[in-house]
């Protein structure tokens, strides 16, 4: 990371931002309102635990499984909690397939909500004003960003994340990945294709 | 509030940029900063919805000018003075200048895995019948509120129709101001990308808004 501190080697190179995070982090644990511990530990949670396989995972079931895909379509949360992906930020969650004549691509126009248990914490673009802005109004144009070019027929879905209703692209499944493993299937799975700027992977580099 | 948080059919901001590789924290502060909000926000007593408001409720320069995390230290600072926790003055010091006051459900190290494998549902039982149904078409009223809302401006005084309807769900309108959960029923609402942004749009596009029932009026209504 660019800015870790070194231990014995602190202060001068501090940013302000770094100070000043330090100096509050140390007046609440002073005043005791906070546990150093548990600080570590959630931090440890969503760095190493809690990110986008677990999502690969879901899809490739999903591709695998059809009776699996029928109920993670039906009753997404329950689904999803039976593989122990569920809790902040992942409460209430609807899955939304796409075919190949409907595109989903989800958003927060207002903030940044996004389906922690099954992606983690979302990326720095999909906080960003350019994503934010441009997504609800020319998304075709965003797909571009990401080098997607869809057909024009092809229906464009977006989902704007402005309750508490946390959405997950449910991609098609390539061709020619018949009688792949799950983990064979999840491997090809990317973050993007779950957030519905990307598509599946596969490993020549090629999307489908 | 109309602020610059509200950034749906905003014009130049510019291109995507995705990261490969991105790692979940540019920084140990972005990190550090994640943690206190979500762990302070216990002894604080305040909600999503509150600390969402403390987080856009800034000028729109200054809002634009601060990157993700920085909004996210600035909206914990405003909460943390509001409840008399921490002022600005102990952050410049970087010691307590008063005795703490008394809280409680303080986040301990042992309660971080189920509390947040619980997470903190929004649905809850309603009172009343849901007045929309699924294919009823409505109009997302053009409503200008000062304080919290979730009602994006490029959807207000447009016709759209009920997709979804997603139980009654905690109104953060009312939340926000510390005036109750209020429950509301909660729609997906759809709508034709030419009755957002006009006939030169883009006629293979919808665009959906989770919207409570109160930011709802039946199509028939006059806008």
């Amino acid at each position: 990371m660019p800015h870790e501190h070194e231990p014995g080697h602190e202060g001068s190179h501090l940013s302000e931002v770094e100070l000043r995070v330090r100096a509050l982090e140390t007046v609440l644990q002073q005043k005791g309102y906070i546990d150093p511990a548990a600080i570590d530990l959630l931090i440890d949670t969503y760095e190493k635990k809690i990110g986008p396989r677990n999502g690969a995972r879901v899809i490739a079931k999903a591709w695998a499984n059809e009776e699996f895909k029928r109920r993670l379509l039906a009753e997404p949360a329950q689904t999803l909690a039976s593989l122990g992906y569920a809790g902040m930020q992942g409460e209430h969650t609807a899955v939304v397939e796409n075919t190949p004549k409907l595109h989903n691509m989800v958003v927060c126009t207002l903030c940044s909500c996004y389906p922690w248990p099954v992606l983690g914490l979302p990326p720095v673009w999909y906080k960003s004003g350019p994503y934010r802005s441009r997504a609800v109004m020319d998304p075709r144009s965003v797909l571009r960003d990401f080098g997607v070019e869809l057909p024009a027929d092809t229906e464009i879905r977006v989902w704007d994340s402005t309750a508490e209703m946390r959405y997950l692209v449910l991609p098609m499944r390539p061709l020619g990945t018949g009688g792949w493993s799950e983990e064979q299937l999840a491997s090809i799975v990317t973050r993007d294709s779950m957030i519905g700027t990307g598509l599946p992977q596969l490993p020549d580099g090629t999307a489908l | 509030m109309n602020g610059a948080h509200d950034m749906g059919g905003v014009h130049g901001f510019g291109a995507v940029v995705p990261e490969a590789n991105e790692p979940t924290f540019h920084a140990v502060w972005e990190g550090r900063v994640f943690a206190l909000a979500l762990a302070a926000g216990r002894p604080g007593q305040w909600n999503i919805d509150m600390v969402r408001f403390a987080r856009e409720n800034r000028p729109p320069a200054d809002y634009l000018a601060k990157s993700y995390y920085e909004i996210w230290l600035a909206g914990l600072e405003a909460m943390l003075a509001e409840r008399g926790l921490v002022s600005a003055d102990e952050i410049g010091a970087a010691r307590p200048l008063g005795e703490p006051r008394k809280v409680s459900g303080i986040l301990q190290h042992g309660a971080v895995e189920a509390t947040f494998s619980r997470g903190r549902p929004t649905e809850r039982p309603a009172s009343v019948p849901a007045r929309f149904r699924i294919g009823d078409r409505v109009r997302a009223k053009n409503i200008h509120p000062t304080t919290h809302t979730r009602l994006p401006r490029y959807v207000r005084g447009r016709p759209g129709m009920i997709e979804r309807l997603n139980g009654c769900h905690v109104f953060p309108d009312t939340n926000a101001l510390g005036q109750g959960e209020n429950p509301q029923w909660l729609y997906t609402v759809r709508f034709d990308a030419r009755d957002l942004w006009g006939l030169e749009a883009d006629p293979m596009l919808k665009v959906s808004v989770d919207a409570w029932e109160p930011y709802l009026e039946s199509a028939d209504q006059a806008p």
